[in-house]
């Protein structure tokens, strides 16, 4: 009898104590809080403007639409024709339902997308380059979009065209880093952080270039105000081409998310834990990178975000990539949303979105310095 | 019947120009331990990484369960292959318990994320080097004989069957370096292969059933600590005059004293 009592205490023990580690080692809890924030965020986003809607009816706005949206599927898919009880009867002007769903809707996507993918891709070149400071735009991929847009812009080219141009040049960059680092064997990441600086280099030059030539009057703001970001332009026509390559790619980090700490401990480390390096390296890498280009194709260069998203995140759950990547793709969507929510409405003009991250991102990372001074060493 | 590692006229260089060693052979079985002894710089830590396909021999083989290692999967290797490096400090400030379960990875599907089997596999290996009360310390403060054992708590949970350790005792004060030594003796009990190199002669005696002393590219002398670890030998390898002196009664072992020349 006392025999049984003391196991079973023993088992509510151990019961106890695995409860209060999976409290502990799960950041759960905390990630779906930042999701909430998101949307928070985003619902914010969706009713200030200059247009003024209250947020009641832009929750009641954006919960008609998906409705009215599963009707019309049901509608297409049976061939049937039924009003649901649910549908919610229109009481807001039209043009509220078009501010909405065709130009704040398409355009916050845009931004989270942008967001989280810049975080994300930051994240990850820290933990495969086993670098606090290095940032997603450190292999030139940001400088070649740039090169990418200008040279659009000054061939008359429309939206659709820059975009695709800057995507193209975006990786075109890291693909010249890549071929240069494989000149030498020895080391790789460090090699080919320093390609990355020249290739970096050689773009912004030709960027240089490119607005030296261009016309002063017409090209050369475009291309200034492109350089500086904005998603002004942000449409779901813009935005569909490149979801599929965005999904795939941060699909494919979120599955490795485990790995990326093996990665971050060193090559050799990893190799001994069954991680075949040399395949698994550029995977992250490529998928990082073509993030980063989807990002940078909607909305321009913009700073700061993939190097201060991950030290936050790391700072709320904890250097895990586990959680950590998640807890990037969150903050980095809300922050981002956030900052063009205050560029749209700050300003009687809106104000290019890299001047907002700069600004908030220098003291931001001085703080996050200041905290973490004892971690890094 | 092959012996479960076996290395055969293994030769190795950085530049294809300067051998670091050459010709080497030995075999290693469950429950042997093999201990390398040499000075710095002989490449006793190059050799256990060409064990563990670190880097590639340019001549001869090594064989685990009679299959060439090149051969195996990484993965595979890793499950029969554990690897325990000199210490480092990583960038992130992991906590221990993270640390340990990243030995839990060559069982892990490529996209899983360890479950909760995988986290009582790492507590056991904590608790096995009993450490278990720093497991949500971060790694990076941790001092080096505590890193040390963590790493050795990593591989535990990564559960090979053959054991490289890159010099075990070296950052250890005197009380660890014992504890290590008995994790060895109770490892090998449990039929792991260990291979380890050590700048002690003195710890052969108390862990190794077999002993290599590296010097000018091979092994000078293999075979049993009494038969290889001899002041002959420790003098040509160290060139320092070494005695070793039996201790009965309680003690009843032999150790490796120096001798001070001036």
């Amino acid at each position: 009898m006392i025999n049984m009592k003391k196991t079973w205490s023993l088992c509510n023990v151990t019961l106890i104590n695995r409860v209060k580690l999976t409290s502990h080692l799960s950041k759960a809890p905390i990630n779906f809080t930042l999701f909430l924030l998101l949307l928070c965020v985003l619902i914010i986003a969706l009713f200030v403007g200059r247009y003024p809607i209250d947020p009641v009816t832009v929750v009641i706005i954006l919960v008609a639409g998906i409705m009215e949206w599963i009707g019309n599927m049901i509608a297409v898919i049976t061939g049937v024709k039924v009003s649901f009880f649910w549908s919610i009867r229109h009481t807001w002007p039209t043009a509220m339902n078009t501010v909405v769903w065709d130009v704040r809707l398409p355009r916050a996507m845009a931004v989270i997308l942008a967001g989280s993918g810049l975080s994300v891709s930051g994240a990850t070149y820290q933990g495969v380059f086993r670098n606090p400071l290095v940032s997603e735009s450190i292999l030139g991929v940001s400088a070649g979009a740039g090169v990418g847009a200008a040279l659009a812009i000054l061939m008359d080219q429309g939206n659709s065209v820059i975009q695709l141009s800057a995507f193209i040049f975006g990786l075109l960059a890291v693909g010249m880093t890549f071929a240069i680092s494989r000149v030498y064997r020895s080391n790789p990441t460090l090699v080919l952080v320093l390609a990355g600086i020249i290739v970096g280099g050689l773009f912004s030059a030709i960027i240089s270039l490119m607005k030296f030539v261009a016309d002063p009057y017409s090209k050369l703001p475009d291309i200034v105000f492109w350089l500086m970001g904005s998603f002004s332009k942000a449409s779901s026509a813009n935005l569909l081409p490149i979801m599929p390559i965005f999904i795939i790619a941060m699909l494919i980090i979120i599955l490795l998310r485990w790995q990326l700490n093996v990665l971050s401990m060193g090559d050799e480390e990893a190799r001994s834990l069954g991680i075949d390096t040399k395949r698994f390296r550029p995977i992250v890498i490529v998928c990082s990178t073509l993030l980063t280009a989807a990002a940078v194709c909607i909305g321009g260069v913009i700073g700061w975000v993939g190097l201060i998203i991950p030290h936050i995140s790391r700072m709320v759950v904890g250097p895990d990539h586990k959680d950590m990547i998640i807890a990037s793709i969150l903050l980095g969507g809300s922050y981002l949303l956030a900052v063009d929510t205050i560029c749209r409405t700050l300003a009687s003009v809106e104000i290019p979105i890299s001047i907002i991250t700069s600004i908030l991102g220098a003291p931001i990372f001085l703080y996050l310095l200041y905290k973490a001074k004892k971690t890094w060493s | 019947m092959c012996a479960r590692l076996e290395v055969k006229n293994a030769t190795f260089s950085y530049d294809g120009k300067r051998n670091i060693f050459e010709d080497i052979s030995f075999s290693v079985d469950p429950g042997d331990v093999f201990c390398i002894l040499g000075t710095n710089g002989t490449g006793k830590s190059t050799l256990l990484r060409c064990l563990c396909n670190l880097y590639k021999l340019n001549a001869g083989s090594i064989c685990i369960d009679g299959k060439e290692i090149t051969t195996y999967a990484p993965k595979t290797l890793a499950r029969k292959i554990g690897f325990i490096p000199q210490i480092h400090t990583p960038t992130f400030p992991y906590s221990v318990l993270q640390v340990v379960m990243m030995g839990r990875t060559p069982h892990l599907n490529t996209f899983a994320t360890p479950s909760m089997n995988d986290m009582d596999i790492a507590l056991e290996a904590l608790r096995t080097v009993n450490i278990e009360h720093i497991k949500d310390k971060p790694y990076t403060e941790l001092s080096g004989g505590q890193m040390q054992l963590v790493l050795m708590a990593r591989v535990l949970a990564q559960e090979p069957e053959i054991l490289l350790l890159d010099e075990p005792t070296s950052h250890l004060d005197v009380g660890n370096q014992i504890s290590t030594i008995e994790m060895v003796r109770k490892l090998s009990r449990k039929g792991l292969s260990l291979i380890m190199t050590s700048h002690f002669p003195d710890h052969t005696f108390l862990s190794s059933s077999k002993v290599g002393i590296m010097k000018d590219k091979k092994f000078l002398a293999m075979g049993h600590a009494d038969e290889v670890v001899t002041e002959e030998n420790l003098q040509e390898t160290y060139g320092v005059p070494i005695k070793i002196v039996r201790i009965d009664g309680e003690i009843n072992r032999k150790i490796a004293v120096p001798v001070i020349r001036e």
